[in-house]
């Protein structure tokens, strides 16, 4: 090579070299917000409120939306992961556990890092992963097989990987993880295998484990009493964790959602209200203490998951002196109010029919109404609402949320023997309508048969302020799609009828669809290349980036 | 609201039209469509679900599953398991609990996939006959063989019930033969489990999907459009229609839309007796669909 050439190409390999050490901060993380044409964690930003402050597009040229590019993947699994954006370079996961890297303004891959997960993973309810967590060079992917992998993000090459639990017993790892200042936060899934869950923290750099929260309290420690039988059964009482978590920079609390307690239907098994199970724990970021907790459904019989995105809100109420608030539609059908400083309850009002309970008292503890055996218990097993982000926006201080509307399920327990890595689950489910499928949750039929009494979906748009709905737009069937606004006040959102459509954030009108075929089951996001916004959703097997036209 | 701006005036407009326009019972059609029908739809689909409901898990296993399952039980499994279950001390079916299973659906999928390196062999049972016999294997202490038959009767005095009396076959198609706007019953012995075919022809109401519903539609030409649901999402329906066409209909271009909830089928309890039905019943279960 002649000197000439030598030159020519070292100028632009160390320009490369000096973007790629260090590519974001934990200062950029906790200022995402400042930075909208980027998208730097699995809910946008550390507030959760999957909002763009990016206003190119709006309610008046939305219907001007162009599909920019598709990216296909190679999984057939449901494609439940948000891509992050830094700079123009998007980094996504592929079912299970493949990490890709791509040009955000065409698709074209950079690098593609292949992760095949041990065959003893379990996962119960599909091999799906929904994102990656980014901090200084390397974005980290936690997989099925409980494993927690950092990847150089230039290369693509694994740097450290770390086994955070053990497969065979039932642990995964479903969720995007979350880094906060030199820790990557991730939970463990499992909920149906008689797990003891936790949420743990590894440092960045070596993927050494700092700190470990037990969702479930050991002997001596405070909430064990909840675990009222005295024996074993906190042992195998599930708590697992699988949606990525939220943190206040200015508390330094990090604020996760705890799932169901197991085995899932039969609390014979477990009396008592088995802490932290359904609830929202607020943990020191630097240590992993719990700060405060509050429990949605206590000892749960109808796999309640509190897993949902902690959303949190700068509101200013008449309720509290602090306006830190935290909001959160839980699949018990309940949207609770909460301060964040402190766990107070504020208020809590039904979105969807309840008939478990017949309302919340002062502590926001449920006044439990059974329906007893055959009878149908709303909501249904999958909630009102469940994984699916919800979103706030700032500018219409609402609160949006997807909704699973008249659907109910029949729960009968049945006493199961705990054994290690099978299905823990204590009881078979029915529906309403024999014959009929009951349980959408997980089918992916191509043809509705479920409709009308066995329920239908819908966004609501509720007031923090009163915990009311503001407007709702009705669906045929049931999403799985999250939810993103903009500054402008437009609502993207998916459908598993195969929409891809906009809603004013404003009254619900719809604005625009375009039918993309297969079912959502990511969020929306939006990012920016050169001034120009885009939006993200996966539909089916493939992502769809939508632009204005140029 | 939204949806109501946007899609649903139309259909909103005309509701109280609609409910008056299909089928030869008016008071059982019901609007659905938006967001009225969704608001008072509540009780409605509770009422709707309960009584069917209740019906379906009485007792859990149902009679006629349970005969069934001891039909296919003496054809199938007496000569390794005996004719009371229990001539294997290994697999004991008597005894209340199996080494493979615990959960029906587990005793299925041991039904299905046998059991490794023993004389349990991968069976090939339809969904029927699967429930059937996990219904039978849970009822077998208390199964008396000797009362008779109650619900099953003889397939080929059934099969001329069904052309004759019946008239199952001039609306149900069979094969490559017969009508298409009513659901097909090719494989309908092989799909649907005793019980379900015995709840269908005392109440075909009340057993109807809501896929198979029966819809009404006019277009903005006034052209009416009666047909069979096939499926639907909020912006379309697709169906087929009488005269055996396929259809899809943008919901927002409609004057109406109406789904109706009356089964064009008629409850056979009110034309058969009890062991007419058995025998109808027994005709339905041996349809096990198109011959290969």
């Amino acid at each position: 090579m002649n000197a000439y050439f030598r030159t020519a190409l070292a100028a632009p390999i160390m320009l490369l070299a000096l973007t790629a050490g260090a590519q974001v901060t934990s200062e950029q993380l906790a200022s995402a917000a400042a930075t909208p044409e980027n998208w730097l964690t699995y809910s946008g930003t550390y507030l959760s409120q999957r909002h763009t402050t990016l206003d190119r597009i709006t309610p008046e040229n939305v219907d001007d939306l162009e599909l920019k590019w598709v990216y296909q993947a190679a999984s057939l699994e449901a494609f439940e992961a948000t891509p992050l954006v830094v700079d123009g370079i998007m980094y996504l996961t592929e079912a299970p556990n493949t990490a890709v890297a791509l040009d955000a303004s065409t698709g074209r891959i950079f690098w593609r890092y292949q992760y095949d997960p041990s065959t003893e993973s379990r996962p119960c309810c599909g091999r799906v992963n929904r994102g990656l967590a980014i901090l200084g060079d390397k974005v980290f992917m936690a997989t099925i097989d409980s494993e927690l992998i950092a990847i150089d993000a230039a290369s693509g090459q694994p740097v450290w990987q770390t086994t955070v639990a053990d497969p065979s017993l039932g642990y995964a790892m479903t969720l995007a993880p979350l880094a906060i200042d030199d820790k990557v936060i991730v939970g463990v899934a499992g909920g149906e295998y008689g797990i003891r869950g936790f949420i743990s923290a590894y440092d960045v750099d070596t993927g050494e484990e700092v700190w470990r929260f037990y969702t479930i309290p050991g002997p001596g420690e405070p909430g064990h009493e909840t675990w009222e039988d005295g024996g074993d059964a906190w042992m195998t009482g599930g708590a697992s964790v699988w949606l990525t978590g939220s943190y206040d920079p200015e508390l330094n609390l990090t604020y996760w959602g705890i799932g169901n307690p197991g085995p899932d239907w039969n609390p014979a098994q477990r009396p008592g209200d088995n802490l932290y199970s359904d609830s929202v724990v607020a943990l020191d970021a630097d240590t992993g203490e719990l700060v405060w907790h509050f429990q949605f459904t206590p000892g749960d019989p109808y796999d309640y998951d509190a897993v949902q995105i902690p959303v949190l809100v700068d509101l200013a109420t008449e309720d509290i002196a602090s306006d830190k608030l935290m909001l959160w539609a839980n699949r018990n059908g309940f949207f609770y109010v909460l301060d964040r400083t402190n766990g107070e309850f504020i208020r809590g009002e039904p979105f969807v029919y309840v008939n478990w309970a017949s309302g919340l008292d002062e502590s926001g503890r449920p006044i439990e109404t059974p329906q007893g055996p055959e009878a149908v218990t709303y909501p249904g097993v999958q909630g009102g609402t469940n994984w699916y982000s919800p979103s706030y926006s700032p500018n219409t201080e609402l609160f949006y949320v997807t909704v699973w509307e008249n659907y109910g399920s029949i729960f009968r327990p049945v006493e199961v023997e705990y054994q290690p890595g099978r299905i823990f689950g204590g009881g078979t489910l029915g529906g309403p309508i024999p014959g009929a499928a009951n349980l959408p949750g997980f089918g992916r039929q191509p043809v509705n048969n479920w409709t009308e009494e066995v329920g239908n979906g819908a966004i609501h748009a509720l007031d923090p302020r009163t915990g009311e709905q503001v407007w709702r737009f009705p669906t045929t069937d049931i999403s799985h799609s999250g939810i993103l606004t903009t500054a402008t006040d437009v609502l993207f959102t998916g459908s598993r009828e195969g929409y891809f459509y906009a809603l004013d954030a404003r009254d619900g009108e719809l604005l625009w669809r375009e039918r993309l075929g297969g079912q959502g089951a990511n969020g929306p996001m939006s990012y920016a290349l050169d001034g120009e916004q885009y939006v993200a959703i996966a539909m089916g097997v493939g992502l769809f980036v939508y632009g204005l036209p140029e | 609201m939204g949806m109501y701006e946007s899609i649903g005036r139309p259909v909103r407009a005309r509701l109280l039209v609609t409910a008056r326009g299909l089928g030869p019972s008016p008071a059982k059609i019901r609007p659905v469509g938006g967001m009225l029908a969704l608001a008072c739809g509540l009780g409605l689909f509770v009422a709707a679900g309960g009584p069917a409901a209740a019906q379906q898990h009485a007792g859990q296993y149902d009679q006629v599953d349970i005969e069934y399952g001891a039909q296919i039980f003496a054809q199938r499994c007496v000569v390794c398991h005996g004719e009371r279950g229990d001539l294997l001390p290994e697999a004991n079916l008597r005894s209340g609990s199996y080494r493979n299973a615990s959960s029906d659906r587990e005793l299925s999928r041991v039904i299905t996939n046998g059991v490794p390196n023993t004389a349990m062999v991968p069976t090939g049972y339809t969904g029927a006959e699967l429930t059937a016999l996990v219904a039978y294997l849970r009822n077998i202490t208390t199964w008396d063989p000797s009362a008779g038959s109650v619900a099953l009767g003889d397939p080929e005095r059934g099969r001329e019930l069904a052309e004759g009396a019946g008239g199952c076959i001039y609306c149900h198609r069979i094969g490559a033969e017969g009508p298409r706007y009513a659901p097909a019953l090719t494989d309908a012995g092989a799909r649907l489990s005793a019980a379900t075919i015995r709840r269908i022809l005392l109440d075909p109401n009340g057993a109807m999907l809501p896929a198979n519903r029966p819809v009404r539609a006019v277009t903005e030409d006034g052209e009416v459009i009666v047909g069979r649901r096939l499926n639907e999402d909020t912006f379309t329906v697709q169906l087929i229609t009488q005269d055996e066409r396929l259809v899809a209909l943008d919901k927002a271009a409609l004057q109406e839309y109406t789904i109706g909830t009356e089964s064009a089928m008629q409850p056979y309890g009110e034309i058969f007796d009890e062991a007419e039905l058995a025998d109808l019943l027994a005709w339905v279960l041996t349809l096990q669909g198109f011959e290969r």
